[in-house]
């Protein structure tokens, strides 16, 4: 049978494996057949890929087959991987092979799921293109001068592309939701604390969060439903119970809330259109849909370009070239420090540090890190007023479809405003989801658009049903 | 903002920096600031300054593992090492 995994979804792979109509293996080398390389999607492509299938293909004999068994599929190059070359997209680890599984990864492998290869990434996530990264930027597939957005990008278009049947990401301003947008595909952010950080290379502790990329919203269920859930080794994953026991059933009617008051400036013109199609379809659909007030959510930007630099300052300062990591010697200790960092981190991530270093010190902590923080409740209040009155909120992913290379590289400020849809839920915890809403025409080339969907905290299965819904995976 | 701020911050973070860069980060610092400076317009309650929502959450310090169990593997990935420990300049 032909394996055309650039359409095939995880539960119709499930049930070929399982009735024999292709093997783990076949499937694995048919996404290793589309690695285009000059997209650069991944940092590595393992060398054991045929051999973790094989052992799928064992447990599916042995008829101990779950549904990710035999999966293939791409890991952000900052989720460590025990034995594998794990780089966060820097060039100060470039060298660095995990020496432990993080817990996702340890629950994936439990299943028999097939890792592809540490896809391309903005260095320590830090970015909105993978221009970042020191591996070179990875293009994307509808348009080879555009970028696929980031940091998770080289996720995004393995996914696309058909390199692998569903990704791993990690999302902290907007880092799986954007490039899954830019690419077409499907990606999630869950709730703060659902997904174990153990195991991720750390940028904004607060905010970041692992989650899964699919073509289907059903696609990333089941790889969302595999990593979720307390772990130990993370002090700030939610207990089960709580988490269960907050689920609330289905209401008879959704109400979705649209905060118009922010659409009004920044957003392209077709990007706004397409918007406005999507809430007529939903309204088809059955759903209410209300405007709603977020008082404060334009300041979540600024709020989230303080307090992340703060916490990836304190988190980057371990790069010191002692205990893991390339070094770079100078005469004395001091500096070997100086030298390794400024060397082996790259231009934005210097810049982010700096920053960071800046809102944490002395005579300027109060006006900037303890507001930000402050402010950053304030917001948080807001979308919990809201969603007294409304089931999800929506808003366009990203203000425009993906954007030349090297436009905004020079600009960090630009680049940052990409972000202006996404961070929202960071900052607040929330989970959200981006689908694919349509397109936009640049220069001839047709671009994908995401529509993004907000739920309040632990409310993933009601970002489930209303995506289904709107992308009619109920109805198949 | 100036660039012995700059210096101060890049010796704060032990980041080596060449003057052209320094240059550059004192203009990109200068339009991020003055980004997420409009935060100072927003009023709040005197009371929610001092402190967010979040709180760290830590586990008791118990339940150690066996001494000396990951000790290879974690010295595996380190640039210098002697007889089991890491290897650093002379400090004094």
């Amino acid at each position: 049978m032909k394996i055309d995994t650039k359409k095939l979804t995880i539960r119709e792979a499930h049930e070929h494996l399982i009735a024999g109509d292709f093997t783990a293996c076949e499937l694995a080398q048919a996404c290793l057949d589309n690695i285009n390389p000059d997209l650069n999607i991944f940092i590595e492509v393992f060398d054991d890929v045929l051999d973790q299938a094989k052992l799928a293909d064992e447990k599916i004999k042995n008829g101990q087959a779950d549904l990710l068994t035999g999966i293939p599929l791409a890991i952000k190059n900052n989720i460590l991987i025990k034995g594998k070359r794990t780089t966060a997209g820097s060039k100060i680890l470039d060298n660095y092979k995990a020496v432990y599984d993080a817990t996702v990864i340890e629950r994936l492998k439990k299943t028999g799921a097939v890792f592809v290869g540490g896809a391309n990434l903005d260095e320590f996530a830090m970015g909105g293109s993978t221009e970042n990264s020191a591996y070179g930027v990875t293009k994307n597939p509808y348009d080879e001068t555009r970028v696929p957005g980031g940091s998770s990008g080289g996720s995004a278009v393995a996914v696309a592309v058909g390199a692998c049947l569903g990704a791993l990401g990690t999302d902290t301003g907007g880092s799986i939701r954007q490039p899954a947008s830019f690419c077409g595909v499907v990606g999630m952010k869950s709730t703060y604390g659902v997904v174990s950080r153990y195991g991720a290379i750390a940028m904004g502790s607060s905010f970041d969060q692992i989650s899964p990329f699919g073509k289907t919203v059903d696609d990333n269920q089941i790889i969302f439903d595999c990593i979720k859930g307390e772990d130990e080794m993370d002090s700030t994953t939610i207990p089960d119970d709580v988490y269960n026991k907050s689920q609330t059933k289905s209401s008879e009617e959704i109400t979705i809330g649209v905060p118009k008051h922010f659409l009004k400036e920044g957003v392209n013109e077709d990007v706004l259109d397409n918007f406005n199609d999507s809430i007529k379809q939903l309204e088809k659909l059955g759903y209410r849909i209300k405007e709603i007030e977020l008082p404060n959510i334009s300041y979540a930007l600024a709020v989230y370009y303080i307090i992340t630099p703060a916490e990836a300052s304190t988190n980057l300062s371990r790069y010191d070239g002692i205990r893991y990591g390339s070094l770079k010697e100078g005469d004395n200790l001091l500096e070997d420090y100086m030298k390794t960092k400024g060397q082996g981190f790259g231009k934005e991530v210097r810049r982010r540090i700096m920053l960071g270093t800046y809102v944490l010190s002395a005579g300027y902590y109060d006006a900037y890190y303890n507001k930000a923080v402050a402010l950053r409740d304030v917001i948080k209040n807001d979308f919990k007023k809201a969603f007294d009155e409304v089931d999800v909120i929506i808003t366009p992913t990203s203000p425009f479809p993906a954007f030349k290379i090297g436009e905004k590289l020079n600009d960090p400020l630009k680049m940052y405003l990409a972000d202006t849809f996404t961070v929202s839920s960071n900052v607040t915890g929330t989970p959200a989801i981006s689908v694919p809403s349509g397109f936009a025409n640049r220069e001839g080339k047709d671009l994908p658009l995401g529509l993004q969907i907000i739920a309040p905290e632990m409310q993933e299965n009601l970002l489930f049903e209303v995506s289904k819904n709107f992308l009619g995976e109920n109805s198949k | 903002m100036e660039i012995k701020e700059i210096e101060n911050l890049a010796n704060l973070c032990r980041i080596d920096l060449s003057q052209e860069e320094k240059e550059q980060l004192s203009k990109d610092m200068e339009s991020i600031l003055g980004f997420i400076d409009q935060i100072q317009t927003v009023d709040i309650d005197k009371e929610k300054k001092v402190a967010g929502d979040l709180r760290n959450v830590m586990r008791e310090d118990e339940k150690p593992h066996e001494s000396g169990k990951f000790t290879d593997s974690i010295l595996s990935e380190a640039p210098k090492k002697e007889n089991g420990y890491f290897k650093v300049k002379k400090i004094l």
